[in-house]
C-alpha cells in the first residue's frame, strides 16, 4: 500500500497505464476487462508506474505484466507469492501486485499462496479464477466444479473443487475480497480497497473463459439472476439482496449456519437480519462459503483487519540490530579468540 | 615436573553418543590448540539422528584433529589417540586406530549392556582383544560425578559433565591452556551458574587427574610445537563461517547495502542460514522460506529489486531451485547460490560429504543455461570464493553455484585474517539513464545486461522467463532471435574464462609424467600426497581447480603438458569426465562415495600406481621392440 504519487499535474489516465506492447488475449477474454479495471484503478489512486511492479506467474493471467506500463516480472509457474515476497525484502517501499490465475495460485502455488498469506507481505494479489486451464488448452483446475468435461476428464471430473475466498482466509489472510470481471465499478472499487490495506490482500475475480469454459459463472453473473445470485457486502449494513433487497441473511437459530430470510414478511424485520463486519472472520469465513442454488455469492470485501506486515518487521529487527551494533566487517572476522604470529 | 615427549603432529578424535557433547569437546580441544599455535585440520562426523538411542553404533558421533608443528592438510589419515566414551564409538573408529595407538576408554560405561548394544560378545577391555594397542582404561563417568559433587546437580546431568573431564585430560596430555574453554564454560551456562560450576570442576578434575595420577608408562604427556606460520593474526574459521562472512564481504565489495538470503532448511546447508540471521548489523536479511522453490524465488526477486540475493541447499534442494535457476538465467539477475553437496542421490547418507553435484550443477537444467561454477577447497577458502561468487554474479549478471560439501561446512583451520581493507572492490553500477535503455541492453565487453531496479524513474519494464528480442527486450518468437540469444546467453558465460586467473600448478611443475586434478574439499589430501610423492622423487604435479565453468582458459594446453591425468573425486567420476569432453585428454578418475573424505594414503598409492603403469607400460613398449629387432 506504498508509492501512490502525489496527484499533481503530471496525473495520468487510465490509458496510461496500458504498455506498447500488443495483448495477446482471446477475444472477449475476461482478463481484458480485468486489465481495463487495473488501469483505471491505477489511475484513480494515482499510482507511480516507477514504483510499482507486477509480478506473475505463468498462465493466461501471467501475462498481465507485460500489458500494464510499470515494473513487471513475468516469472515462473506458482512462484509469484515467493518472486514478490523477496521483492518487499529487498525494497519494502515497493508497491507490488501479484497477477494470477486459479491453477497458477492454488495447485502449483498453492503452497506459496498460503505462506504469503499467513505472513502477511504487504502486497496484493488478485486472483483471476476461471475454473479451467486456460494456456494448456482446457483441462480442469482446481476451482472447477465437480463434474467438469475437460480434455483429461472426460467423464467428468470428480474432484472437489478449493473456494479460493475460503483458502485464503483458512491460510490467515487480513483482507479477502471478490468480485467480477464485467463490474468495472465495483472491481476498481475492490482493487482499491485492497490496495488501501496494509499487508497481504487478496482478490478473487470471477473470470469468463469464452473459449474453454464459457458461461462458467453465468447462473451468478448475467443480468437476469444477478439481483438473487449476488450478495454484495458493505461493513455496518444488513446482508441483503434480491429484487427490491427483500431477502436477507440471519444465523438459523440453534446453530452456526446462515439462513435466507424474506425481510418484511413472515415477522422477519431487518433488524433480524445480520449486518456485514468485515472484521469478523467467522462471518467471513460463513459468506465465502455461500454458493447457488441455495445461496447467493458474496462480493465485496468479505474480511479487512489489518495487522502487522512481514517485511515492517523484518525492517524493523534489521534497525534494531544495526541500531545495536557496528557493521564492521573487521571487527566481525576478529571476533571471537584470534592469535598472532610473529 | 612430567618430561613432555616432543610430536610433530597428532590426530586425535573424540567419540562417543550423540548425546555426549563430543562436537563441542572437538571445538574446544581445537580453539586451544589453535591458540597454542599449532596447524590443524578437523573432521566432525556426526550422525543424521538427532538422538539416536543411547549406546548404538548407529549413535555414535565424533570429532576428529589432526594438528602439529608442520602443516597440517587434511585432518589425518589414522588416528594417534582415540578417546571412546562407550563401547559403540569403540566399536565404530576401532578401525581408524594406527596400531601401537593410545585407547582412552571410560570404563564406567562399558557396561554390560552397553558392550551388547555395541555387539561385544564380551568386554574388549579385558578380553586382549586389543593387545596391538595402548590402552588407558578410567572410569571417567565415576571421577566426573566425584568430580561435581556438591555443586547440586542429579545424576543425570552431573553425568553429563563427562566429555569436560575428558576435555581437560586431553588438554592436560597435551600441554594445552584451559582458559579459553573456561570462558567457553561461563557464557554457555551464564543462565545456570551451578552447571558452569560443574562443568569446570569436571574440566579442572580431568586435568588434574593428569597432572598427578600415575597413568603408567605407555601412555605419557607430550608437546607439539607451534608450526611455523606467516606473520599475522590468526581465528580458527569453518567452511560455514567462511562463505557467510565471505557473503557480507562481497556485497560490501559490490557496494550492495542489503543482502537476502533465502534458504530452507537442510543438512548440511542450514548452518549457512544459522550464521546469517546473526549478522543483520551487516545489512544481511535472512528469509526461512517454506520451501527450497520459495527460497530461490525470493532470493530473484530480491535480487531484481537490488539486493545480493543469495540461496543455498544441498543436493535435493538443488533438484527443486532447478526451474527456478533456469529463469534467472533468462533474466539474466545475479544470484548466488551455495550447494553444501551430500551423498545420495535422494536423501542418501544428509551428514556425509560427497562431491557428486558437479553435474547438475554444470549441466542439471532444461535447454541451453550455462552458468558459472565454482567450489572452494578448503574451510577458509570458502571466504575468497563467496567473494568471488558475488563478483562474477553482479559483473555477469547471472546465477552463481558454489559447491561446498559437508566436510568444509563444518571443518575447521586456522586462518590468516585478511586485511580488509585491502580486499578487492567491484561496485555495481545500476542503470539509471533512460537514453538508449532497454532491459536487454548489453555492456560491450561483459555482455552483461544493465541491472535498472524497479523504482528508478523512467526506466519501468518488464522481463520474464520468455524469450525477448535481442534489440528491444520484448517477447519475441522469432527463430534467428532465439539462436541469436542462446548464442549470447552462452558467450557472456565462456566470457568469464577471460575475466578469471590462468589455472595455476599448485605443487610442482606445469609439464610432468603425471597431473593430479582435483577440485573442491579434496585439496588437502591431494597436496599432501602429491608432496610426498615428490619428496619421493616421483614428477607429479597438483592442480586444484576453483572455476569448475567456465575453466580457466588455458586448463587444456596445461593438460596437454602431462603424460597423465588422475582426478581424485569424491563421487564416480565427475570432472574426470568433464576435462575428457572439454580437452579429448586420457584422464582417468580415483573415486571414492564411501561419506568420508579422501585419506592421503588413497591418493598416494593411486599417484605410484598411475606412474607405475606407466614405468610396465613403458619396459613392454621396449620389450615389444625388442621382439621385432
Amino acid at each position: 500500500m506504498t508509492a501512490t504519487a502525489q496527484p499533481g499535474p503530471q496525473r495520468l489516465a487510465p490509458k496510461d497505464y496500458g504498455s506498447d506492447q500488443e495483448v495477446r488475449w482471446c477475444p472477449g477474454c475476461g482478463d481484458y476487462a480485468i486489465l481495463k479495471a487495473m488501469q483505471r484503478t491505477l489511475a484513480e489512486i494515482g499510482a507511480d508506474p516507477d514504483r510499482t511492479v507486477f509480478v506473475s506467474g505463468i498462465g493466461c493471467a501471467a501475462r498481465f505484466p507485460y500489458y500494464v506500463s510499470t515494473y513487471g516480472f513475468h516469472s515462473i509457474h506458482g512462484r509469484a507469492p515467493a518472486i514478490a515476497t523477496g521483492v518487499k525484502l529487498a525494497n519494502p517501499e515497493l508497491d507490488v501486485w501479484v497477477v494470477t490465475g486459479d491453477g497458477d495460485a492454488l495447485s502449483i502455488g498453492g503452497n506459496h499462496t498460503l505462506h504469503v498469506l499467513r505472513r502477511n507481505v504487504d502486497l496484493q494479489i488478485v486472483l483471476f479464477n476461471n475454473e479451467i486451464y486456460g494456456l494448456t488448452k482446457g483441462q480442469y483446475s482446481p476451482t472447477s466444479r465437480r463434474g467438469t468435461r475437460s480434455p483429461s476428464t472426460p467423464q467428468g471430473s470428480i474432484e472437489a473443487p478449493v473456494s479460493p475466498c475460503g483458502f485464503a482466509l483458512g491460510a490467515g489472510a487480513r483482507f479477502v475480497a471478490r468480485s467480477i470481471d464485467t463490474h468495472q465499478a465495483h472491481l476498481v472499487d475492490t482493487l482499491k480497497r485492497a490496495q488501501a490495506h496494509r499487508g497481504a490482500s487478496f482478490v478473487e475475480v470471477l473470470q469468463n473463459c469464452v473459449v474453454y469454459n464459457d458461461g462458467a459463472f453465468a447462473e451468478v453473473t448475467e443480468k437476469e439472476v444477478a439481483p438473487d445470485r449476488q450478495l454484495h457486502v458493505r461493513h455496518g449494513e444488513p446482508l441483503r439482496f434480491g429484487a427490491d433487497r427483500r431477502r436477507g441473511l440471519r444465523l438459523r437459530p440453534g446453530t452456526v449456519a446462515l439462513e435466507v430470510v424474506p425481510v418484511g414478511e413472515q415477522g422477519v424485520t431487518e433488524n433480524d437480519v445480520l449486518r456485514h463486519d468485515e472484521t469478523n472472520r467467522i462471518l467471513a469465513t460463513l459468506l465465502a462459503s455461500l454458493e447457488p442454488p441455495g445461496f447467493p455469492m458474496a462480493f465485496g470485501v468479505l474480511y479487512c483487519d489489518p495487522a502487522a506486515t512481514y517485511e515492517a518487521d523484518v525492517h524493523a529487527q534489521l534497525a534494531a540490530a544495526r541500531a545495536a551494533g557496528r557493521a564492521d566487517l573487521g571487527a566481525l572476522l576478529h571476533s571471537g579468540h584470534t592469535w598472532v604470529v610473529g | 615436573m612430567i618430561a613432555r615427549q616432543t610430536r610433530d603432529a597428532v590426530a586425535i578424535r573424540f567419540a562417543g553418543d550423540s548425546g555426549d557433547g563430543m562436537q563441542l569437546t572437538g571445538s574446544q580441544f581445537t580453539v586451544e590448540t589453535a591458540l597454542a599455535g599449532n596447524d590443524l585440520a578437523t573432521f566432525p562426523d556426526f550422525p543424521a539422528e538427532i538422538r539416536a538411542p543411547a549406546g548404538t553404533t548407529f549413535g555414535v558421533s565424533s570429532f576428529q584433529i589432526h594438528f602439529g608443528s608442520t602443516d597440517i592438510l587434511t585432518a589425518g589419515d589414522e588416528l594417534d589417540v582415540l578417546v571412546a566414551m562407550n563401547p559403540a564409538a569403540l566399536k565404530v573408529n576401532l578401525q581408524d586406530l594406527r596400531v601401537g595407538g593410545t585407547i582412552i576408554a571410560d570404563a564406567g560405561a562399558f557396561t554390560e549392556r552397553n558392550l551388547t548394544k555395541a555387539g561385544f560378545p564380551a568386554n574388549p577391555l579385558d578380553d586382549g582383544t586389543l593387545g596391538r594397542y595402548q590402552v588407558l582404561q578410567l572410569d571417567i563417568s565415576k571421577l566426573t560425578l566425584d568430580a561435581v559433587a556438591g555443586h547440586g546437580l542429579g545424576t543425570k546431568e552431573a553425568h553429563r559433565c563427562r566429555n569436560l573431564w575428558a576435555l581437560g585430560l586431553m588438554l592436560w596430555m597435551y600441554g594445552r591452556d584451559r582458559r579459553a574453554t573456561a570462558e567457553w564454560v561461563e557464557r554457555r551456562f551464564a543462565g545456570r551458574p551451578e552447571l558452569a560450576r560443574a562443568n569446570l570442576a569436571a574440566l579442572n578434575a580431568g586435568h588434574a587427574y593428569g597432572e598427578t595420577a600415575e597413568l603408567g608408562s605407555p601412555v605419557a604427556a607430550y608437546t607439539v610445537a607451534p608450526a611455523e606460520a606467516q606473520p599475522g593474526r590468526y581465528r580458527t574459521v569453518t567452511g560455514t563461517e567462511a562463505i557467510a562472512w565471505g557473503l557480507v564481504a562481497g556485497a560490501r565489495a559490490a557496494g550492495l547495502d542489503r543482502v537476502v538470503f533465502a534458504g530452507y532448511p537442510i543438512t548440511p546447508a542450514s548452518a549457512i542460514l544459522h550464521t546469517l540471521a546473526g549478522l543483520k548489523a551487516h545489512g544481511v536479511v535472512t528469509f526461512q522460506a517454506e520451501d527450497e522453490i520459495a527460497a530461490i524465488c525470493a532470493a530473484i526477486g530480491a535480487a531484481y529489486a537490488g539486493a545480493l540475493g543469495v540461496t543455498s541447499s544441498s543436493g535435493p534442494g538443488m533438484a527443486l531451485k532447478t526451474e527456478a535457476l533456469g529463469l534467472a538465467i533468462a533474466t539474466e539477475l545475479p544470484l548466488v547460490v551455495i550447494d553444501s553437496q551430500r551423498a545420495g542421490p535422494s536423501t542418501g547418507m544428509p551428514t556425509k560429504p560427497e562431491q557428486s553435484d558437479l553435474f547438475q550443477a554444470v549441466h542439471g537444467r532444461n535447454a541451453d543455461a550455462p552458468l558459472p561454477v565454482l567450489a572452494p577447497a578448503t574451510p577458509s577458502d570458502c571466504f575468497a570464493v563467496a567473494i568471488e561468487a558475488v563478483r562474477l554474479a553482479t559483473r555477469y549478471m547471472t546465477p552463481v553455484i558454489v559447491l561446498s560439501d559437508g566436510y568444509l561446512a563444518h571443518a575447521a583451520e586456522p586462518w590468516r585474517l585478511p586485511d580488509v581493507e585491502a580486499l578487492p572492490r567491484f561496485p555495481v553500477r545500476f542503470r539509471t539513464d533512460a537514453a538508449g535503455f532497454h532491459p536487454f541492453v548489453r555492456d560491450p565487453v561483459t555482455l552483461a545486461r544493465a541491472w535498472a531496479l524497479p523504482g528508478t524513474p523512467g526506466l519501468a519494464h518488464r522481463i520474464g522467463g520468455l524469450e525477448k528480442d535481442y534489440d528491444s527486450g520484448h517477447i519475441s518468437y522469432d527463430p534467428d532471435n532465439h539462436q541469436r540469444m542462446t548464442r549470447a546467453r552462452a558467450a557472456k558465460i565462456a566470457g568469464i574464462a577471460n575475466d578469471i586467473p590462468p589455472q595455476a600448478v599448485q605443487l610442482g611443475e606445469t609439464r610432468g609424467a603425471l597431473a593430479v586434478v582435483g577440485w573442491g574439499s579434496t585439496y588437502g589430501a591431494i597436496q599432501e600426497a602429491v608432496r610426498q610423492a615428490r619428496a619421493d622423487g616421483l614428477a607429479v604435479s597438483h592442480i586444484h581447480l576453483r572455476h569448475l565453468a567456465p575453466f580457466p582458459r588455458n586448463l587444456g594446453e596445461l593438460l596437454a603438458g602431462f603424460e597423465r591425468i588422475l582426478v581424485p573425486e569424491m563421487n564416480n567420476g565427475q570432472l574426470v569426465a568433464l576435462l575428457r569432453g572439454a580437452y579429448l585428454v586420457p584422464a582417468v578418475g580415483l573415486n571414492k562415495v564411501a561419506g568420508k573424505p579422501f585419506r592421503v594414503s588413497e591418493v598416494a598409492a593411486a599417484i605410484r600406481a598411475r606412474l607405475d603403469r606407466k614405468r610396465e607400460a613403458g619396459s613392454g613398449k621396449r620389450k615389444a621392440k625388442g621382439g621385432v629387432r
